[in-house]
């Protein structure tokens, strides 16, 4: 459904710029969950801003890299071009929905304004979609709520407020920026499982960027870990917990605190990430790396296969790829 | 935890005054709670947004002021202690804030806002006692004298927690109360400063009263855990207890809503699990009342009371 590839975006001007999203490739296809998981810092909300063509003048900009959605590259499309060319199919939620809505509309007006937009409906047919879309991301009273303000709803409702835009839309995909971090973890459970059924009924396509394993463990059906602006590892969900491949995967899990062994010493990782460009040659996760060689700073490191759809940018990952 | 208890909370009650929609309105931000800390012991307190956790803490040191109950620190009651009295015990009893940027003067250098209760306080015998105790509360905390001289944006999220941890232990404290310290940070600083928190422990016998909404961090640095709903401590009891076999429902649904780290181990999806209801809609019965599962007519008239269903178990519920 959608394939990024190559993508870098870049600081500075055009002859002398770093990266901070650096070669990133990867697939999303119909109905799947991808999650991209990273500590603050490593480029992945810059991704997905590049993807939905939100780059402000004079800052970050997309330095290489083709975005290609249903066949057609959207990557130099502005967004309003996207949306009259009707491949836009590209929604966005972010972390905070407060942030998001208008505090003075209620949350009718703002789904229909979308509606109006993107559909070009009008009239009680709007409306009617409005409380259908509402029904849909499950609030309870649909038709009452149309006429309530952000401010009446709890947070939990704000992101299901949210989420109801970005499918007035009708996206193919929706990129959900942190969604459940600001969320109580009942709610935040509630959420994702709002998530899951609207890939498994719409056949949406996720991109879910997160800080947060145990959620990467709960929702998605792959990952990718990014470090330092580059995709480190990429795996189907179980297979990156059970046989992680790169040491920072592994460095990350073993960080996690876990109640069934309680008060055991936690591994933490040695020095500070990496900025992403910070480093210019060999791997950026090298300083930190207990299994660290003498190469590891010198070259490029190529993915390594560690089975079909499983790749560690690492020179000796701890997975073994089958003989 | 040792037999004898450093702390004894009874029927903690603390309340705001909140305007909204042109009205004034009481919200009891903390009702009725009561708990002891064992000398060395770490208290893990739980729950959600609004719970009252932080209420709890802040009430106890009386940065804000409770309306009832009592909390005695050895023969002194916090909470009517005179003025005088209460800053010194407030050297025994420390605290540690989430945002450690928030809480670090951005114009002070961080030996500066180290040293500060020292200074205030005349702990310090001179200029050499004060650089010296700096040094010491720096080292503790894995932090060299080095940063004395620096400032706190020049610091990383897991450099200025660290350093209000030194801020924390410099009097040497008998009990440290730290609300949502890791909260901010990525896990693996997270990591970093957990570990720190269980040397100290350990290097100068603190006892702890560790404040955070996320399960698996209370769960893996606490001996006992309170969960809390509503300003109501709903269930209190050993760490593994809670973990693997609690009890009330709401601590029930609190597990099974907790994102485990483990794919093999999914959150069945569906499950129904609500929504707190707004402060100002208080439950007449218990708090929980809306949400439970096997509440009854006497869930929805009478707020349970927190009593012993087991040695070391304290729960709140009429059901159970």
């Amino acid at each position: 459904m959608l394939h990024v590839s190559d993508l870098s975006v870049a600081i500075g001007t055009r002859s002398d710029f770093t990266d901070i999203v650096s070669s990133v490739s990867f697939e999303i296809g119909r109905g799947e969950i991808l999650g991209l998981v990273g500590e603050s810092g490593c480029g992945k909300s810059m991704t997905s801003l590049a993807l939905m063509g939100l780059m402000a003048e004079g800052g970050p900009w997309i330095r290489s890299g083709r975005v290609v959605l249903d066949g057609f590259n959207v990557i130099d499309m502005p967004p309003y071009r996207r949306v009259e060319s009707g491949h836009g199919g590209i929604a966005m939620i972010f972390q905070e929905p407060m942030s998001s809505l208008n505090p003075v509309l209620k949350i009718g007006e703002q789904i229909e304004e979308a509606l109006a937009v993107h559909e070009g409906l009008a009239g009680a047919g709007r409306t009617r979609k409005a409380r259908e879309l509402l029904e849909m991301v499950r609030i309870p009273d649909a038709a009452l709520q149309l006429g309530a303000y952000p401010h009446q709803l709890s947070g939990g409702m704000r992101q299901r407020v949210m989420i109801a835009i970005a499918l007035a839309c009708r996206p193919k995909v929706l990129i959900a920026d942190e969604p459940t971090t600001a969320l109580d973890v009942t709610v935040q459970a509630q959420i994702l499982s709002l998530l899951r059924e609207l890939c498994d009924t719409l056949g949406l396509s996720i991109l879910f960027i997160t800080h947060d394993l145990g959620v990467v463990a709960q929702l998605v059906d792959r990952v990718a870990v990014m470090y330092a602006g580059r995709i480190v590892e990429t795996a189907p969900v179980l297979q990156l917990f059970e046989h992680r491949g790169h040491p920072y995967t592994e460095a990350l899990l073993s960080c996690l605190p876990d109640p069934a062994r309680p008060l055991r010493r936690l591994t933490t990782i040695a020095g500070q990430a990496a900025r992403p460009g910070a480093i210019l040659r060999g791997c950026a996760f090298a300083p930190r790396c207990p299994k660290i060689a003498e190469i590891c700073t010198i070259e490029a490191v190529p993915y390594a296969q560690l089975s079909s759809d499983h790749h560690a940018l690492c020179r000796f990952p701890l997975a073994r790829p089958p003989s | 935890m040792t037999a004898s208890p450093i702390l004894h909370v009874r029927n903690l009650s603390t309340r705001y005054t909140v305007k909204r929609g042109g009205k004034m309105h009481e919200v009891e931000a903390v009702k009725q709670v009561s708990f002891t800390l064992g000398r060395g012991e770490v208290l893990g307190i739980v729950g959600e947004s609004g719970c009252g956790k932080t209420s709890v803490a802040r009430s106890i040191i009386r940065l804000t002021r409770a309306d009832g109950g009592e909390v005695l620190f050895g023969d002194t009651n916090l909470l009517t202690a005179r003025s005088d009295d209460l800053r010194k015990l407030r050297l025994k009893i420390r605290m540690v804030f989430q945002d450690p940027f928030a809480s670090l003067n951005p114009r002070r250098s961080i030996g500066d806002s180290v040293a500060e209760t020292g200074d205030i306080h005349g702990l310090f015998q001179n200029a050499a006692d004060r650089g010296r105790q700096i040094d010491k509360a720096l080292r503790d905390v894995g932090l060299d004298g080095s940063f004395s001289t620096r400032f706190p944006h020049e610091l990383s999220g897991g450099q200025r927690q660290r350093v209000g941890i030194a801020r924390a232990i410099l009097p040497a404290p008998d009990i440290v109360i730290a609300d949502e310290p890791v909260s901010a940070l990525d896990v693996s600083v997270q990591a970093q400063v957990l570990n720190l928190l269980a040397d100290l422990r350990e290097m100068m016998g603190l006892s702890m009263i560790f404040i955070s909404h996320d399960l698996g961090v209370v769960g893996h640095v606490s001996d006992r855990v309170a969960v809390m709903y509503m300003g109501r401590l709903v269930e209190i009891a050993a760490t593994r207890e809670i973990i693997d076999r609690p009890v009330h429902p709401y601590t029930r649904t609190l597990m099974a809503a907790r994102p485990k780290p483990d794919p093999a181990f999914r959150i069945k999806s569906g499950i129904e699990i609500g929504e707190p209801p707004s402060q100002f809609e208080r439950p007449a019965g218990c708090p929980y009342v809306n949400r439970c599962s096997i509440a009854t007519a006497r869930c929805a008239a009478e707020d349970p009371h927190l009593r012993p269903v087991a040695s070391d178990r304290l729960i709140a519920c009429h059901n159970v």
